[in-house]
């Protein structure tokens, strides 16, 4: 399945976008998300263990992507 | 009661939050106003830039309102964040809280700017005299296991 990446600030910035378009086995979890994430040029400006949120909430690592999940890798967060 | 949160992308009037807390059942009305700093872990600083992945920020800010009514009672609300490019001593948050006794009025007061901080992914990158500019990682959090979902 195919799915779409969200990118936020330092993020975005190390990874030179905003959104990546990502490949990923059915049944793939947000830690393969990562994993793919960090093995592209520029991505090891994430860490192993980011957050993430998927559809708006934030995910666990072995939480399970489905196709059409909007994914987003959030720097820390430093509102107020 | 009313409950109103916003992420703005223009200056916050203080006032204007204020009038929207009129319930005289509240006879405590407490307004927190974060505002940007000249110094940050020792360094000038000329302004700072927030963005924020706004859908869920919008979301998450929307959800600390509601869990602060049903945690402190009856209080009337009104919260709105700034995004974009703030000058030295602009508001990037505004919080009134309207509540009829003042301890709890304070307690709901900390209690949304805490969550704020710890949860709403808004981001700010800070500007500095010489010129440089940073990503700040206020929170640190990083982990999984430390996700704003997984503290207690």
């Amino acid at each position: 399945m195919t799915v779409t990446a969200l990118l936020f600030a330092s993020y975005a910035e190390a990874l030179g976008s905003d959104r990546v378009e990502l490949a990923l086995p059915d049944r793939a979890t947000v830690r393969e998300v990562v994993a793919q994430l960090r093995a592209l040029p520029g991505g090891a400006a994430l860490p192993h263990s980011p957050l993430v949120a998927v559809n708006l909430t934030y995910a666990r690592a072995d939480q399970r992507i489905a196709s059409g999940d909007e994914i987003a890798i959030i720097p820390p967060v430093a509102g107020g | 009661m009313s409950i109103r949160t916003a992420i703005v992308r223009r200056a916050i009037d203080v006032g204007a939050l204020l009038a929207e807390v009129q319930d005289t059942a509240n006879g405590a009305v407490v307004v927190f106003v974060g505002r940007v700093r000249e110094v940050n872990d020792g360094r000038a600083v000329t302004g700072i830039e927030y963005s924020a992945y706004g859908e869920m920020a919008e979301r998450e800010l929307a959800a600390i309102a509601s869990e602060c009514a049903s945690n402190f009672g009856t209080a009337d609300l009104a919260v709105e964040h700034r995004l974009g490019l703030l000058a030295l001593g602009e508001a990037s948050i505004v919080i009134v809280v309207a509540h009829p006794h003042r301890a709890a009025a304070y307690e709901a007061s900390r209690f949304v700017i805490e969550e704020v901080k710890r949860r709403v992914p808004i981001f700010k990158r800070e500007g500095y005299t010489d010129g440089s500019r940073e990503w700040v990682n206020a929170s640190g959090v990083a982990e999984y296991g430390a996700s704003p979902e997984h503290r207690s």
